[in-house]
């Protein structure tokens, strides 16, 4: 009924069409599993289970809580409400300091503790991650 | 404070003859001489010369430590060395955005002299869109960014530029990447302009490609440069960590790499010039894109300076108004020559599109990694990032099949190509880079078949770009050598993944470390006094199962303007391999911080990269 011609151009379209379709899935469902979520330590509080997925917890080294050994670095991570304890063997970048804007990734343990794997600090001095200048603001 | 002066005068003078420039342009539209009327080369050339004299003197008042001028006192220092001081007018944002304006009015100057056999339309067409741009940068700057605000009384000293971008290499990133990324606002302009002229034709994309290989060439180099110094400098020990500033850089790349492999295809074949616009027009999109989610601050990081949400504002609806305008041209203008081409599946141009459909994959990859976390924290406040493992997996897997792809493309002829299922140069060429890979693998404990393949056809890939250096024509040497310098690159990428390792430990000076292959003693620690910063610089003997010592002197150093400290990392490098130590101050302990990792093969990614990209170039100096 239809030439050759139109043929071709109808498979190559949906050719097409199906790997665009399915790259986007592919994207999508691999940015589901990959993606870590960014909470607050009273965030952490009030989470009602704790699962067994990497996060990030951003906020202020408390002041006096970094303790450091040969193997370990433990501090506490506060955004002036709410506590959280992190534990550590990694390098720590250069303005990872007390009362310093800090983020830990890593998975929970309970809700006191987090085994970090990593710990980023901002590059500019005058950092403070947003939750904590939005907790000090509505002070 | 002259000088200052003189700066913001000859800007507004360079705004005035850009607003001339433009009923003059337009009024020659419908004077019937072939060439464009003098005055527009007039106008032009003044209007470089004021924006150039209004950069100059921001470097002036740089070097002289003008702080009356509140750019100088916010990001400058007397005790800075000079060199420091003249990269730090492009190291803020005020200054980097003078520069970007002096890039645009450069190469709309450039494309007037070097396109005079090209039609008088389409010149004139490119340069009202440009001038466009061009005004939108001068009002950016004046409005809501004005390099040269007074501040009365001069403060006696400046706050001093940020420490971390005191460094040689990070001098040069700036300028470099904006002439990658001002690049291509010609090949938006004039693909503009080709859309009304009806000119989207094989000799449009002669004269267009020259513009696409120079963006390329900047752009490829400008982020080569900026990764170099994330790996010393910032000690992040690598070559990409997937920060969304990498990513945005990355995306106007993807786009012009695939832009220089359509846009020959319209030359030689006068196809695909629909997708040639649409990439074209994309690949200054996703830099301004870039730009505006930088320095809104929208993405916190090294590049964003104080933010002003006006700023923010402004871009956005900039970027807005030049897609609406493209696009509305692009819609109602555009008529597709309909030339019937033949094509068969084994064919350069079909291998060509091949490659396209994969950087537009990658592109959309990195586009949504990017994207998405931004469009989640405004929409549901909630927030997220998107790590390597998201690239990783999106990546990897595809590039097997491109790197294939990538081998057996560029050696088929236009048209049509006679396949040979049965070639037994290519079997053999594959059977040793199989075996290659073999030796390689037996030496580590790695060997998952991923890996395997991986290695394998980058390997493969590797043989047929030197073989082709041995092919006779010589037509196409830029080509052979980029994609020389790219097989190398991924070649040297996948063996370093395979091949790196790190040991991070805590340790007391005087104090030795074991790990499983080797030992790490910290002898000592010496400080010294410099002229802007303070300088602690450790020694450590490292000692590893090949019982070679060797010694590596990481260092610390506490800037007082502004009072900041950054660790220098210490990497002997050779061509086997570089050994990268850092050290990092906890706390007022005794204790520091420290990570050695042996990096394969690093000083080879960016030798390939800088090839790579170097290769382009070839192109200009043959035809001379």
């Amino acid at each position: 009924m239809y030439g050759k011609k139109v043929k071709l151009r109808v498979l190559f379209i949906s050719l097409l069409l199906i790997s665009v379709i399915l790259s986007i899935f592919l994207i999508l469902k691999s940015l589901e599993e990959n993606v870590v979520y960014f909470l607050s330590p009273t965030e952490i509080r009030n989470l009602t289970e704790i699962e067994n997925k990497k996060i990030r917890i951003g906020g202020m080294v408390k002041d006096n809580s970094i303790v450091i050994d040969s193997e370990n670095i433990s501090f506490v991570i506060t955004d002036f409400k709410n506590e959280i304890n992190v534990n550590y063997s990694g390098s720590v970048p250069n303005l990872f300091k007390e009362g310093k804007g800090v983020v830990a990734e890593g998975f929970l343990k309970d809700k006191s503790l987090l085994i970090a794997e990593k710990i980023l600090a901002k590059h500019d001095e005058n950092y403070m991650p947003p939750e904590v200048k939005e907790a000090l603001e509505k002070k | 404070m002259f000088f200052s002066q003189l700066g913001y005068y000859s800007l507004i003078c360079g705004l005035i003859f850009s607003v001339i420039l433009v009923p003059i342009a337009y009024k020659d539209l419908s004077i019937a001489k072939t060439s464009i009327s003098s005055n527009i080369f007039i106008f032009t050339s003044l209007q470089l010369i004021f924006v150039f004299l209004s950069f100059i003197c921001l470097v002036i008042s740089f070097i002289n430590s003008d702080f009356s001028n509140e750019i100088v006192y916010n990001n400058s220092h007397t005790t800075k060395p000079l060199f420091y001081k003249i990269s730090g007018t492009w190291g803020n944002h005020e200054g980097s955005l003078l520069l970007c304006l002096l890039i645009l009015v450069l190469f709309i100057f450039i494309f007037l002299i070097t396109s005079k056999r090209e039609p008088k339309k389409y010149q004139i067409f490119t340069l009202l869109f440009q001038e466009v741009i061009i005004i939108g940068f001068f009002l950016f700057l004046l409005i809501t960014s004005n390099p040269f605000n007074h501040l009365f009384p001069a403060p006696k000293e400046g706050l001093g530029l940020n420490p971390i971008l005191q460094d040689p290499i990070l001098a040069i990133h700036p300028p470099i990447l904006y002439l990658g990324y001002i690049g291509s606002s010609i090949i938006l302009s004039s693909s503009i302009a080709a859309i009304i002229q009806n000119y989207v034709n094989s000799q449009w994309a002669k004269n267009l490609k020259n513009w696409v290989i120079i963006s390329w060439f900047f752009l490829t180099i400008g982020i080569v440069l900026g990764s170099i110094w994330a790996y010393y400098e910032l000690g992040w020990g690598g070559f990409w960590f997937w920060d969304p500033v990498e990513n945005i850089s990355l995306m106007p790349w993807l786009c012009l790499t695939a832009l220089v492999h359509s846009v020959i295809v319209l030359e030689k074949r006068s196809m695909l010039a629909t997708w040639t616009l649409i990439l074209s027009i994309s690949s200054f999109t996703l830099s301004m894109c870039g730009t505006f989610l930088v320095r809104s601050g929208i993405l916190n990081s090294v590049h964003a300076f104080a933010n002003d949400p006006k700023r923010g504002v402004f871009i956005l609806i900039f970027l807005f108004l030049l897609i609406i305008i493209s696009l509305f041209i692009f819609f109602v203008f555009y008529k597709e020559i309909k030339i019937e081409q033949k094509s068969f599946l084994f064919s350069k141009e079909i291998s060509i599109l091949i490659n396209n459909w994969f950087m537009m994959y990658f592109l959309s990859v990195v586009l949504i990694g990017t994207v998405y976390p931004i469009f989640l924290e405004v929409i549901a406040n909630e927030k997220i990032s998107v790590g390597p493992p998201f690239y990783n997996k999106l990546l990897i897997p595809f590039l097997i099949p491109f790197l294939f792809f990538m081998s057996i493309g560029p050696s088929m002829k236009w048209i049509r190509h006679n396949i040979k299922l049965i070639n037994v140069r290519l079997i053999l060429l594959f059977l040793l880079s199989s075996f290659v890979s073999y030796l390689i693998l037996i030496r580590t404990n790695l060997n998952t078949l991923f890996t395997t393949i991986l290695l394998v056809v980058s390997i493969y890939l590797f043989f047929i770009t030197v073989r082709d250096f041995f092919i006779k024509n010589q037509k196409n040497f830029s080509q052979k050598i980029s994609h020389f310098g790219f097989s190398l690159l991924i070649l040297s990428i996948v063996l370093n993944g395979i091949f790196s390792s790190e040991v991070i430990t805590n340790i007391k000076i005087g104090e030795k470390y074991e790990f499983s292959n080797g030992s790490i003693y910290f002898e000592n620690i010496k400080s010294s006094k410099k002229q802007n910063y303070m300088s602690f610089v450790g020694t450590f003997r490292i000692i590893e199962n090949n019982n070679k010592e060797i010694l590596l002197r990481p260092e610390l150093r506490i800037f007082n303007q502004p009072i900041t400290i950054t660790s220098e990392a210490d990497i002997k490098t050779n061509f086997i391999g570089d050994k990268f130590l850092v050290m990092n101050l906890v706390k007022g302990n005794e204790y520091y911080n420290i990570r050695y990792q042996t990096k394969p093969f690093m000083i080879w990614i960016w030798l390939s990269a800088i090839l790579m990209g170097s290769g382009a170039l070839t192109n200009f100096f043959k035809r001379r």
